[in-house]
C-alpha cells in the first residue's frame, strides 16, 4: 500500500458528506446517489404492482364491480407510467449510478451535481404525477398518450397536464444521467482498462446513454406539442384544424421504441456479469457481446412503425419496418448463445441467488424475444395487435430483460450496497414463487389475444371463454407478488447478517477490489487494469511500474484538498489529467424546487408562479455555475 | 350481462374467411418454430449446467482476452446463422401472406360498406343502397366487402378476429379492410383501440349471409319499416318522438337523418342492444331505456322519464321496426 493511514483520514475527511441532515440534502457522491434511486424505484415498483393487482382482481371473472370504468381506465395508465417511467428507467440507472464507478476504477461520477439534480428531479416528478390522484384528475389516455384522445377535445381539465409536464420534468433527469454514464465510461476508466476491457454491463450502460440522449428528446418536443395545443389551441395533432392525429404516434414510438432497449440492455449487461461470475469462467464470445449490444441500439431507433402496423400506412413501408424487426433475433441470439457457451466453457455452477435469477432470465428473455419476432410478421400482427397477446408478449420481455435481472443483480450486488450477504433460503422463495407466478400471469393471457380479448377493458361478457384463464392469471399476479413480498422481507432480515467477505462471489471485475462496503472516495490508490477480469488475472490491481505510479501516488495524497479524480483517454485509458470535482452541494436541490414550481404554475394556469419558477431556475443555474468545479482539469499536473 | 348468444367466440384460430384462415396456417408454421427453438435453447442450457466437467476451468479459459477461437464458430453459427435463416423465411411468409390478406378477394366485386367508429358504437352505411343501421355489419358469403372506416372522436380500431386483421379508424383519415367470409354465420367484431371509458363494451355483430338472403336484406333495409296500426304501437310512436328519443335517434319516416347518433329505423332486426353489451329483447330494452347509465356508464344516452304505460308502448312501437 502506498497509501499511508494519514493519508486515508485526508481522503475520507475530503470526500466524506458531513453527518447532518444538511449533509444529508447536499449529498452528491454517486453511491449514496444511487441507493436513493433503487430505494425510490422499489417503492415506485410496490405501488405499481399494487394498482396491477386491483386490475388483475377486477379482471378475476366477467363483469365483476371491484372498481367502475373509470377507475380501471386510471389504474391501467398509472401502472404503466408507474413501471415504465418510475421503476425500469430510473432502478437500473440507480444500479449503474451505483456500481459503474466502482467497476470501471473511479471515484465518483464525472458530474456529481448533476448526479443530484438528477434524483430530485426524478423524486419530485414522481409526486407531482402522482398528485393528481388528490385533486381527483389522474391520467387516463394510456402510458401512451394518444391523441386526439388526449387532446383539449376529448380529455379537458388537468390529467394530461399531469402526465404531460410530469413525464417532461421527468426526462431531464433520464438525459442527464445518459450524459453523465457516458462521459465517466469514455473518461473516467481506471488505467489500463482499454475499450476492450470494459466491462459488458459497462458497455450496455454506454449504448444505453446514447439511446437515452437520442429517444427522449423526441418524446419531449412530442409533449411540448401537445401541452401547447392544450394550453392555447395549437392544432399540432387535430385533423379538423389542418394537424395530423399520427404524428403523435410517430414522434411517441420514436422515443417509445429505443425506451424498450433502455430498459432491455442494461438488464442484459447484469446478466452477462453474473454468469461469468457464477461459473467461473470469462464471458464467451465478449467482442460478439458488444457488438451486438451497439447493433441492437442502432437498430432500436429503425423499427418503432411495428407499433403502428394497423394504423393504415403503406403495405411496402410497414413490410420493412417488419423485416427490421425481425432482425433482432440475430443481436438477441448471439446474447444468449454466448451466456449457454459460458455456463458450457465454465466450471460446475454455483446455484446462488443472482444464478437463478440469471438463468431464469435466459429461459424468459429468449420465451419473450421468440413472441416479439411473431409480432414482426405484419399478417399476424394484424391480428395480435392491441390484445393481450401483446401484454404478454411485453411482460414476458421486460420481466425477463428487465425485473429477473434487476433482484439478480440487486442479490449479486447487495453487499456492495449494504456490507450483507441476502439470506439464500429467502432468496429461493423469492425466486420460485416469482418465476412461477409470472408464467402462472402471462402464459395464459397468450391464448386470450387469439380469443380475442382487446387490452385496456375494464371487464367482458360472461360466456365468451375468457373467465377461466383471467382467474389463472390473477392467481399468478398473487404468486408473483408474494415472490416480492420475500424479497422485501429477506432486504429486511438480511440486516441482521454478519458483515459479508470483500468478494463473496469470487468475482473477477474491479467493483469486488476493495472493502465490501466501499469507501466515499472508493480508491485510495487508483487501480491499473490489464485484463477484462483484474481479480482473477492480477496478483495485483495497484500501481506496478514507476510510471503508473507517477499518477496514482499523488492522488492517494491529495494536494489541495479536493476531491480529485484521474482522468483517462478515451479508447486506451492512458492517464491524461487530473480534475477536481465539486463538494457537498444545496443547488441541485434548489434547481429541482424551483422547476417544480415552474411546472405547477404552468398546471395550474398560475403563470405568475411559473414566471418565479422560471426565473429561480435561472438564478440557481448562475449560482451553481459560479460555484464548485464540475470535472475540472488541474492545470499544473497534466504533464507528471 | 351474459353475452349475447348470436354471435360465436372471437377466436382468431377458428377463422371463417381465407385472410383470417392464411394467418391461422402462419400462426401455427411460427408456434411450431418457436416451440423448436425454445426447446433448443432450454436443452442447451440444461446440458451445459449438467455436462460431466472432466477436468477443472483451464488456467488458460480465466486469462481474460486469450480465448476465442472456438467460440467465434458457435456465435457465428448459433447467434447469427441459425437465426438469420429463420428470419429470411419468415420474412418471405411476411410478404407473401401480406399481400394474400390484404388484397384478399376481387376487388371489382368488392360490396363497399362506411363504418364510422363512434364513443361507443358504430355507425354503418351501405353508399350504394342507401342503407344506414348500427352495430352491425351485413355481409353476403363469398363475396369480397370493402370497409372503409373513420371516426368521428377518438381513435377506434374494427376488427373481426374470425374473418381477418384490424384496422384503426382515425378522424380525418379513410381506411380500407378488404375481408370475404367463406361460411355464414355471426360473428363479433371489437373495437380494439382504446377509446374511453366504455371501450370494453363497443362490440358490432358481422353477419354473413347467403348470398340470396343478403339480397333479401338488402331490399328489406333499403324501405323504412310499415308505419304501426296497432293502439300501443302508435301510442308508443308518439312517446318517441315526444319523449326526446327523435332528437337524438333516426327512424325513416319519423325523425330526420341525424349523423352522430345510431339509427333505429330496423331496430328490431337488430341482435343486440348497446353496441353488443345486451341481448335485443323486450326486458333488455326496458331496462336499458330506463337506466343506460347504470348498465353503460359513461355512454352518450341519457336516462329515460317514462310512465310504466308510456315504455310498454314504447317498446310495442320499437318492436315493430322490422
Amino acid at each position: 500500500m502506498t497509501a499511508t493511514q494519514v493519508d486515508l483520514d485526508r481522503l475520507q475527511r475530503v470526500w466524506d458528506a458531513p453527518p447532518t441532515f444538511r449533509g444529508w440534502l447536499t449529498m452528491v457522491n454517486h453511491k449514496t446517489i444511487g441507493k436513493r434511486f433503487l430505494v425510490t424505484g422499489a417503492a415506485f415498483f410496490v405501488l405499481g404492482g399494487v394498482l396491477a393487482l386491483i386490475m388483475r382482481v377486477q379482471l378475476a371473472m366477467p363483469e365483476l364491480g371491484l372498481v367502475n370504468p373509470q377507475a380501471y381506465n386510471e389504474l391501467f395508465t398509472m401502472h404503466g407510467v408507474t413501471m415504465a417511467f418510475l421503476f425500469i428507467v430510473p432502478v437500473l440507472e440507480g444500479f449503474a449510478i451505483f456500481i459503474l464507478p466502482l467497476m470501471v476504477g473511479a471515484r465518483d461520477l464525472p458530474f456529481p451535481r448533476l448526479t443530484a439534480l438528477g434524483y430530485w428531479v426524478y423524486l419530485l416528478a414522481g409526486v407531482f404525477i402522482f398528485s393528481s390522484v388528490f385533486v381527483g384528475a389522474v391520467p387516463d389516455g394510456g402510458w401512451y398518450a394518444y391523441v386526439p384522445f388526449t387532446g383539449p377535445e376529448f380529455t379537458p381539465g388537468l390529467s394530461m397536464d399531469f402526465w404531460l409536464l410530469g413525464i417532461t420534468f421527468l426526462e431531464i433527469s433520464a438525459i442527464g444521467a445518459g450524459i453523465e454514464i457516458a462521459a465517466l465510461l469514455f473518461k473516467n476508466r481506471a488505467p489500463g482498462m482499454t475499450i476492450a476491457r470494459m466491462p459488458i454491463f459497462a458497455w450496455s450502460m454506454l449504448v444505453t446513454s446514447f439511446i437515452i440522449i437520442f429517444a427522449f428528446p423526441t418524446l419531449i418536443v412530442g409533449s411540448i406539442l401537445l401541452e401547447v395545443e392544450r394550453k392555447i389551441g395549437a392544432p399540432f395533432y387535430n385533423p379538423d384544424l389542418g394537424g395530423n392525429e399520427i404524428l403523435w404516434q410517430h414522434l411517441f414510438w420514436w422515443f417509445g421504441h429505443p425506451d424498450v432497449y433502455i430498459w432491455l440492455l442494461p438488464g442484459v449487461g447484469i446478466i452477462s456479469m453474473i454468469v461469468p461470475t457464477f461459473t467461473r469462467a470469462p464471458l464467451v464470445g465478449y467482442t460478439w457481446v458488444v457488438a451486438s449490444t451497439v447493433v441492437a441500439g442502432v437498430l432500436s431507433f429503425g423499427v418503432w412503425v411495428h407499433h403502428m402496423f394497423t394504423v393504415g400506412l403503406p403495405l411496402l413501408t410497414i413490410s420493412f419496418f417488419g423485416g427490421a424487426s425481425l432482425v433482432f433475433a440475430l443481436p438477441s441470439g448471439v446474447q444468449v448463445f454466448s451466456w449457454i457457451a459460458t455456463i458450457w466453457r465454465g466450471g460446475r455452477v454455483r446455484w446462488a441467488t443472482p444464478m437463478l435469477f440469471a438463468a431464469g432470465t435466459i429461459l424468459v428473455f429468449t420465451f419473450g424475444g421468440i413472441s416479439g419476432i411473431m409480432l414482426g410478421v405484419v399478417p399476424f400482427n394484424w391480428q395480435a395487435h392491441d390484445t393481450y397477446f401483446v401484454v404478454a408478449h411485453f411482460h414476458y420481455v421486460l420481466i425477463g430483460g428487465s425485473v429477473l435481472p434487476m433482484f439478480a443483480g440487486a442479490y449479486y450486488w447487495w453487499p456492495k450496497l449494504t456490507g450483507r450477504v441476502l439470506s439464500e433460503r429467502l432468496g429461493r422463495w423469492n425466486f420460485w414463487l416469482f418465476i412461477v407466478g409470472l408464467n402462472l400471469t402471462f402464459l395464459p393471457l397468450h391464448v386470450l389475444g387469439f380469443l380475442g380479448m382487446p387490452r385496456r377493458i375494464y371487464t367482458y361478457l360472461d360466456g365468451l371463454g375468457w373467465g377461466p384463464l383471467n382467474l389463472l392469471a390473477t392467481v399468478g399476479a398473487f404468486l408473483t407478488a408474494a415472490g416480492v413480498l420475500a424479497f422485501l422481507v429477506n432486504a429486511v432480515v438480511s440486516q441482521r447478517r454478519p458483515p459479508a467477505d470483500s468478494d463473496p462471489w469470487g468475482a473477477g471485475t474491479l467493483e469486488w477490489a476493495g472493502p465490501v462496503l466501499p469507501t466515499s472516495y472508493n480508491f485510495a490508490s487508483y487501480p491499473v487494469v490489464r485484463s477484462r477480469y483484474p481479480l482473477w488475472d492480477q496478483g495485483s490491481v495497484l500501481a506496478d511500474d514507476d510510471l503508473m505510479r507517477r499518477w496514482t501516488d499523488p492522488l492517494a495524497e491529495p494536494l489541495h484538498d479536493e476531491r480529485e479524480i484521474l482522468i483517462t483517454s478515451e479508447i486506451d485509458a492512458e492517464p491524461q489529467t487530473v480534475a477536481i470535482l465539486p463538494q457537498q452541494s444545496i443547488w441541485p436541490l434548489n434547481l429541482a424546487v424551483a422547476l417544480a414550481v415552474a411546472l405547477t404554475g404552468l398546471l395550474a394556469d398560475i403563470y405568475w408562479l411559473a414566471g418565479v419558477g422560471l426565473a429561480g431556475s435561472i438564478i440557481v443555474g448562475i449560482v451553481w455555475a459560479w460555484t464548485g468545479h464540475d470535472f475540472e482539469p488541474i492545470e499544473e499536473m497534466v504533464e507528471p | 350481462m351474459t353475452v349475447p348468444a348470436v354471435a360465436s367466440i372471437p377466436n382468431v384460430l377458428d377463422p371463417r374467411g381465407p385472410a383470417a384462415a392464411d394467418i391461422a396456417v402462419l400462426w401455427w408454421v411460427m408456434f411450431a418454430l418457436g416451440t423448436a427453438v425454445f426447446v433448443a435453447v432450454t436443452v442447451l442450457l440444461i446440458v451445459s449446467v449438467v455436462r460431466r466437467r472432466t477436468a477443472p476451468v483451464a488456467e488458460d479459459a480465466l486469462a481474460g482476452e486469450g480465448f476465442a477461437g472456438g467460440s467465434n464458430v458457435l456465435m457465428a453459427v448459433g447467434g447469427i446463422t441459425l437465426p438469420a435463416v429463420v428470419v429470411v423465411g419468415l420474412m418471405a411468409a411476411t410478404v407473401v401472406t401480406a399481400d394474400r390478406v390484404a388484397t384478399v378477394g376481387n376487388p371489382e366485386e368488392a360490396l363497399v360498406i362506411d363504418v364510422t367508429g363512434h364513443k361507443f358504437w358504430w355507425d354503418v352505411r351501405y353508399p350504394d343502397h342507401d342503407i344506414r343501421i348500427a352495430n352491425e355489419v351485413h355481409i353476403p358469403v363469398g363475396q369480397p366487402v370493402e370497409i372503409r372506416v373513420t371516426s368521428k372522436d377518438v381513435i377506434h380500431s374494427f376488427w373481426i378476429p374470425q374473418l381477418g386483421g384490424k384496422i384503426d379508424m382515425n378522424p380525418g383519415h379513410e381506411n380500407t379492410l378488404r375481408l370475404v367470409a367463406h361460411e355464414p354465420g355471426a360473428y363479433r367484431g371489437l373495437c380494439t383501440e382504446y377509446c374511453g371509458v366504455q371501450h370494453a363494451r363497443m362490440h358490432f355483430i358481422a353477419v354473413a349471409h347467403e348470398p340470396e338472403s343478403f339480397e333479401e336484406w338488402l331490399a328489406d333495409h333499403a324501405e323504412p319499416p310499415d308505419q304501426p296500426d296497432e293502439e300501443g304501437a302508435v301510442a308508443g310512436r308518439e312517446v318517441f318522438v315526444g319523449a326526446g328519443c327523435a332528437e337524438c335517434h333516426t327512424v325513416d319516416g319519423v325523425s330526420p337523418l341525424i349523423d352522430d347518433y345510431p339509427d333505429l329505423t330496423h331496430f328490431a332486426e337488430r341482435r343486440t342492444i348497446a353496441a353488443g353489451a345486451l341481448d335485443n329483447n323486450r326486458g333488455n330494452l326496458g331496462g336499458w331505456i330506463l337506466d343506460p347509465q347504470g348498465l353503460k356508464p359513461g355512454n352518450r344516452m341519457p336516462p329515460a322519464n317514462l310512465t310504466g304505460e308510456e315504455l310498454q308502448d314504447l317498446l310495442d312501437y320499437l318492436e315493430t321496426l322490422r
